[in-house]
């Protein structure tokens, strides 16, 4: 009976194709690391954007603040929550770095376990790594 | 059982592909976040601001002394790579020593044959020949470089300064081959070992960037003259030059002025006062 050989072949092809799934779940996987807040921005508890969408789009809005801050002259973000930034990613009080200090707890820690790399500090520069 | 024709399978699953395909645009709509659209971007109170920035630069003031602290000042503020800096080897090892001929400079003193070779007469006045000039972008009205630019890097600002956007520089350097004015340098080398201090107030630059002098922006933008004018002690006056009650303006009525090649009409906006 053919019947049963393509019941089989299909047990078989899902199988395989879900091995991948297979494998995550027999072995351990490194569990996403949450961005640490550490400092200022621990007890602050106001970003740019809500933290989902920071999390989401955060290369794009400082893709905007760039072209802001450079070709505008404009320095003064007051997102839609109304607070206000300065629109820096590293210098100043009201910057990126200004209230999330540890740039290898807030930065690196996702960067490195998604696996991109970023050249913001080629130029710009970490405060605590200059000291 | 109810029998499915192929027709109305395909109907239900094309009806089906849409709604999941407007699900994430009917969940954008319905989150009460406004992302971006929102915000408002302005400029810091109390910037300086002009329709047209250009300098005036007093050569009877310029002595030796006043040039060199100016080129000091400037230099470390923008964290400009000094060559003959000695390399910290603990911190860099193995750099490769410099061919000065890479040398990255903002501003700097020129010999007036060399910064207006148009300008050569015959019987030029003894004092001009070992005077110091200082020379750096001229911020043209008409920057040969911005035209060059094939990433837009280079731009020309509302304002009038011609300004570098460093994250989009390609390092092609056509606008080095393009500016007349020898203002613009290119980074040969990672400039981070050659800082001796950096500041952490301005980005350093990276390996295979163009750089040169942005009129401190980043000063104008909080109010602050830019670095060569605090430096000069009074040889160099930074203001509008399309306001006519401007000191700027004042000081043009006032004194004989030159500019740097200016036959090649790109408008610079630096002036000399002979």
């Amino acid at each position: 009976m053919n019947k049963n050989y393509i019941i089989t072949g299909l047990v078989v092809f899902v199988l395989a194709v879900l091995s991948p799934f297979w494998f995550n779940i027999v072995t351990t996987t490194q569990a996403m690391p949450e961005a640490e807040l550490l400092g200022k921005s621990k007890t602050e508890k106001k970003c740019v954007l809500d933290k989902y969408e920071m999390r989401a789009n955060h290369m794009s809005l400082l893709d905007e603040w760039r072209d802001a801050v450079v070709r505008d002259a404009d320095r003064q973000y007051k997102s839609a929550n109304g607070h206000s930034f300065n629109m820096s990613l590293s210098t100043g009080e009201n910057s990126c770095l200004g209230c999330h200090e540890d740039k290898a707890k807030f930065c690196d820690s996702c960067h490195t376990y998604a696996s991109v790399d970023p050249y913001c500090w080629e130029c710009h520069t970490n405060p605590k790594e200059i000291k | 059982m109810m029998k499915k024709s192929k027709r109305s399978f395909l109907k239900v699953a094309g009806i089906a592909a849409i709604g999941l395909g407007a699900f994430p645009a009917i969940h954008f709509a319905s989150s009460d976040s406004h992302g971006t659209a929102h915000a408002v971007k302005s400029p810091n109170e109390g910037a300086l601001l002009a329709h047209r920035w250009g300098m005036v630069i007093d050569t009877n003031k310029i002595t030796d002394e006043v040039a060199e602290n100016i080129v000091t000042a400037c230099h470390k503020a923008h964290n400009v790579p000094d060559f003959n800096f000695e390399v910290d080897e603990e911190k860099y090892p193995n750099t490769r020593p410099v061919n000065h001929k890479q040398e990255v400079k903002w501003i700097w003193e020129e010999g007036f044959h060399y910064a207006f070779p148009d300008k050569e007469d015959e019987f030029l006045a003894e004092r001009f020949h070992d005077l110091p000039f200082l020379v750096t972008c001229n911020h043209c009205k008409n920057a040969p470089c911005v035209k060059a630019c094939p990433t837009g890097a280079t731009f020309k600002r509302e304002d009038g300064i011609v300004l570098m956007d460093f994250h989009r520089c390609i390092g092609c350097r056509f606008c080095m081959a393009a500016c007349p004015y020898g203002s613009r340098s290119f980074n040969f080398r990672d400039p981070r070992p050659f800082i001796e201090e950096t500041d952490l107030k301005f980005p350093t630059r990276s390996k295979g960037v163009v750089e040169k002098c942005n009129l401190c922006a980043e000063r104008l933008t909080k109010g602050e003259q830019p670095h060569c004018v605090e430096a000069s002690e009074g040889a160099i006056v930074v203001g509008d030059l399309e306001d006519p009650e401007s000191e700027i303006r004042v000081l043009l009525n006032e004194h004989y002025t030159i500019r740097r090649k200016q036959s090649l009409g790109t408008e610079p906006s630096v002036y000399y006062i002979m």
